[in-house]
């Protein structure tokens, strides 16, 4: 198809898929700089590794598959999916966890499927999962926030205990991490605690765990901003958010006492960051604003069964991939009406 | 005087850059040397030669007839002789050459004799079609569809509205705002003509909210001609509005239904600059020898509108119209959105060449470099079909057309909306021109190989029913021999034994007795009996023989 002559339009829109993943960066920022400020250097460390492996690693395959290099990794998404997937990471995870999750999601879950555009599920996901399923102690030992934590913790501290495993002059880990307040309710519930006992620790604030309740604010703030920019639609968002919602709305209703509010639910563990950043990824969602609202319906009530009822604590990450793999039945039934076609 | 008007679904914005070539009244380009008038200028058959190389032709004299029902006829666009009958190559996107009719012209520019039709309501619509189709009347929108079909709307509807296409959308374009400008009237009469070829019961000019100067014009001339059935209807700027379908759901609400007509609908759909020349065809009796050109983009000199003769070729054209900047350029026919390129100035101005764009960088910068799909709906969002082109462009680029035809292709109008937006810099419109094409190659070889499939059927059915009309042949016949045979053998028989017989006797020498001495009476006595008994015989045998005969 090597036309003779360009076809039209011979003009083009200011739009660039690079822009899109800078914005979609920028908007991270915020989140990050207040998830350092609460859960110490460990995050930055998270940011760095995963953004040179996820560079290194893409540029590696590319150069494999002799793909123009320096190109492909302008488009940026290669350092969006290492952003996302070092925020998902505790704030103090060896070099060597960070490492293999980036690798594994850039590597295998992006580009043995052919590169951005073609996989079909969210390789920050992919690289979450494998940990989680793999290293869950590692994954699970959760520094506490700031306020919480006994003692701090010097940059030096984090990167020695981040590259050897060596924290210095202290006793151990034990002292400064806790288990993450998704993880606490699950516990707690399953010990047959009320609710109201369980939230009158210290762990939870005044929407969901303290700390997190900001991290997660701010990126709602985030996600506001890449609506605003029209870098993603409100359909997933809104739908994923509201079916988390209701669902955890209804049960609350139901028996206050055993089911955690809808609050709580929309401001701990991944919710905030999958509504705006994971599920709006498009590449690997439904396509069509109809399916987009099913999309984001589904992966809210898949994560509230999750947390719910499930083995883990959060289940935002598995509730993206499982509607990944519905995404193209969903993209099959749900077309929109084609102009000058009869209604329905 | 405000309207309902509603929506159309996507769409953008687009800088119009419309401003740069209305800043001097039209000129009027100049005789060339030589015109190159396409035979086919339309969509539809090629017009048929009436003339032969070296005829003198006059101006507006018809040089070419239609061929067939949707075709139309090519005039002399001024006074020359004939040079060639000959291809050359002309404006079309695949860059090919086709026939076409060189004149050289005296530059006399010597008029035909016309015949004017100075009251167009003493016509009846079929006089009226047949008068514009003479004039080789073509959509001058862009399209080229032969204007007389789209105003006959036969006997099944009756035409509510009469649309005017004046939104002229595409940026750059001002070829239908200064036409309106500067001789609305000539859209006004035209239509007029047009509403009552079609008995529509009114008329609604369309023109976006980006020239006021042509909708103060239109509704100047309105008000001075005082006719009540036509409105000029101011439309928000948006591409793509000047889309046939786009303006009709923007004026009445209504949806084309896919793969329908507006005239499905109860509406036909005109260009404002169509109408004009079906007023100068009917009111004055010329048929379409010229037409207003944009020429504009940050390579031209003096960007303007020219009239234009059908045939001029575009190098003289830039030329005379203020030259052409030294910076680097590509020359396009129609707009940034929906034009193409052409590649050299060698070429003719046809009827549909509404405006040659001189793009420089500035006007169409090189675009960024192509990436992977991310499917983020950004074209789903700006398509005027309601489609996903996302899908469709995947399914395009995999070969596989029957899925991208279950998203409705074929609903596309190729307005470039998506390809404008595509954040990965797909040239998505390509992809779906290709695809429709294969499809449309695929449907023909489809319909190739059915009909020599039908065929081959027919010969093996035919074969089969000649071989068995052969063997019932034989039959009756083998039966009729067979018949015929019995009765030969007994004859046969018994004639041999007769001559066997004769035989014998001649051999043993045995003749009748008494025969050696006779008298003269008893030898002619003999000679009587034998004479009648051979008479006899010879009766017999011709009996026999029309015996035989009428069995046969």
């Amino acid at each position: 198809m090597s036309a003779v002559l360009p076809s039209s339009p011979h003009v083009h829109g200011p739009n660039a898929v690079s822009k899109v993943m800078h914005q979609v960066s920028l908007a991270l920022i915020p989140a990050l700089i207040a998830y350092t400020w609460l859960f110490g250097w460990g995050v930055v460390l998270n940011v760095l590794i995963a953004a040179t492996v996820a560079l290194a690693s893409e540029a590696l395959v590319l150069k494999l598959r002799d793909r123009p290099v320096m190109a492909t990794l302008a488009d940026g998404s290669a350092l969006v999916t290492a952003l996302l997937l070092a925020i998902a990471l505790p704030p103090l995870a060896p070099w060597w966890l960070t490492t293999l999750g980036v690798a594994f999601a850039i590597i295998l879950a992006k580009q043995l499927y052919g590169g951005l555009g073609y996989n079909p599920f969210n390789p920050a996901m992919i690289g979450y999962v494998v940990l989680l399923i793999s290293f869950p102690l590692e994954m699970t030992s959760w520094l506490a926030p700031g306020e919480l934590r006994e003692g701090a913790l010097s940059f030096a501290g984090a990167v020695s205990y981040v590259f050897t495993g060596n924290l210095p002059g202290m006793t151990g880990l034990d002292s400064l991490t806790m288990a993450t307040p998704l993880d606490t309710m699950k516990t707690q519930l399953g010990l047959e605690l009320t609710l109201n006992e369980i939230t009158a620790s210290s762990v939870f604030g005044e929407l969901g765990g303290t700390g997190w309740e900001v991290v997660n604010g701010l990126i709602l703030l985030g996600g506001l901003f890449l609506l605003f920019r029209r870098i993603i639609s409100w359909h997933v968002p809104v739908a994923m958010l509201s079916s988390l919602f209701l669902a955890s709305g209804l049960f609350h209703l139901i028996n206050p006492d055993h089911y955690a509010g809808p609050l709580f639910h929309l401001f701990s563990g991944g919710a905030m960051l999958g509504a705006f950043f994971i599920a709006t990824d498009p590449v690997s969602g439904a396509t069509s604003d109809k399916g987009r609202l099913w999309f984001g319906a589904g992966v809210g009530l898949l994560t509230f069964i999750i947390r719910t009822w499930g083995g883990y604590p959060d289940g935002v990450a598995f509730s993206v991939l499982l509607m990944n793999m519905a995404a193209p039945t969903i993209d099959y039934y749900t077309q929109p009406r084609v102009f000058g076609h009869k209604r329905g | 005087m405000s309207r309902k008007l509603w929506h159309f679904p996507g769409g953008l914005h687009l800088p119009d850059n419309k401003a740069m070539s209305t800043g001097r009244p039209s000129g009027q380009s100049a005789i060339p040397q030589r015109l190159i008038i396409p035979l086919q200028q339309h969509i539809g058959a090629p017009a048929k030669p009436l003339v032969a190389v070296g005829d003198r032709v006059l101006k507006g004299e018809m040089l070419a007839k239609p061929e067939g029902y949707v075709s139309a006829p090519v005039h002399a666009s001024s006074s020359g002789t004939v040079l060639a009958i000959e291809e050359h190559p002309v404006p079309h996107p695949s860059g090919l050459s086709a026939p076409c009719i060189i004149i050289e012209t005296d530059g006399e520019d010597r008029w035909a004799e016309l015949a004017p039709h100075p009251d167009y309501r003493q016509l009846d619509p079929s006089e009226l079609r047949n008068i514009i189709r003479d004039a080789g009347i073509v959509g001058l929108g862009g399209a080229g569809f032969p204007a007389f079909i789209k105003l006959n709307p036969g006997s099944r509807v009756a035409i509510d509205t009469l649309i005017l296409n004046g939104a002229e959308c595409e940026p750059y374009i001002t070829c239908d705002d200064m036409l309106m400008r500067e001789r609305a009237e000539e859209v006004i009469y035209g239509a007029r003509i047009m509403r009552h070829a079609l008995q529509a019961k009114q008329c609604l000019i369309g023109i976006e909210d980006n020239k006021p100067e042509a909708l103060a014009a239109i509704q100047d001339a309105l008000a001075h001609i005082d006719d009540k059935s036509i409105e000029a209807v101011q439309v928000p700027t948006r591409y793509p509005t000047g889309g046939e379908k786009q303006l009709i759901k923007i004026l009445t609400g209504k949806e084309v239904p896919s793969q329908g007509l507006p005239i499905d609908i109860g509406i036909v759909c005109h260009n404002v600059a169509t109408a004009a020349s079906v007023h100068r065809a009917v009111d004055l009796g010329e048929p379409l020898i010229s037409r207003l050109v944009t020429i504009t983009g940050h390579g031209a000199a003096e960007p303007q509108n020219v009239e234009v003769r059908i045939g001029t070729p575009i190098a003289g054209l830039l030329e005379q119209a203020g030259g052409v900047n030294t910076a680097p350029h590509r020359l396009l026919m129609g707009g940034p959105m929906m034009g193409f390129e052409l590649k050299n100035a060698e070429l003719p101005v046809i009827k549909t060449t509404n405006c040659l764009l001189l793009a420089s960088a500035e006007d169409s910068p090189e675009r960024g470099p192509g990436r992977a799909c991310i499917r983020c709906g950004a074209c789903a969002e700006v398509c005027p079909a309601l489609l996903l082109p996302q899908q469709i462009y995947w399914y395009a680029r995999a070969k596989d057309f029957d899925k991208a035809q279950d998203y409705n292709l074929f609903d596309c109008i190729e307005c470039g909306c998506c390809a404008y937006v595509c954040p990965s810099n797909l040239p998505l419109v390509q992809y779906y021109r290709f695809a429709k094409t294969e499809i449309w190659a695929q449907e023909r070889d489809k319909k190739a190989a059915d009909k020599a499939r039908e065929r081959h059927e027919f010969r093996v059915f035919r074969q089969d029913r000649e071989k068995e009309e052969r063997a019932a042949k034989h039959k009756a016949k083998a039966k009729a021999v067979k018949k015929n045979s019995d009765e030969d053998t007994k004859k046969a028989a018994i004639q041999a034994a007769m001559e066997r017989a004769k035989a014998k006797r001649e051999a043993a020498g045995i003749e009748p007795k008494n025969t050696e001495n006779l008298t003269e009476a008893q030898r002619q006595q003999i000679a009587e009996a034998e004479e009648r008994r051979q008479a006899m015989k010879d009766q017999n045998t011709s009996s026999t023989a029309k015996k035989e005969a009428n069995e046969e």
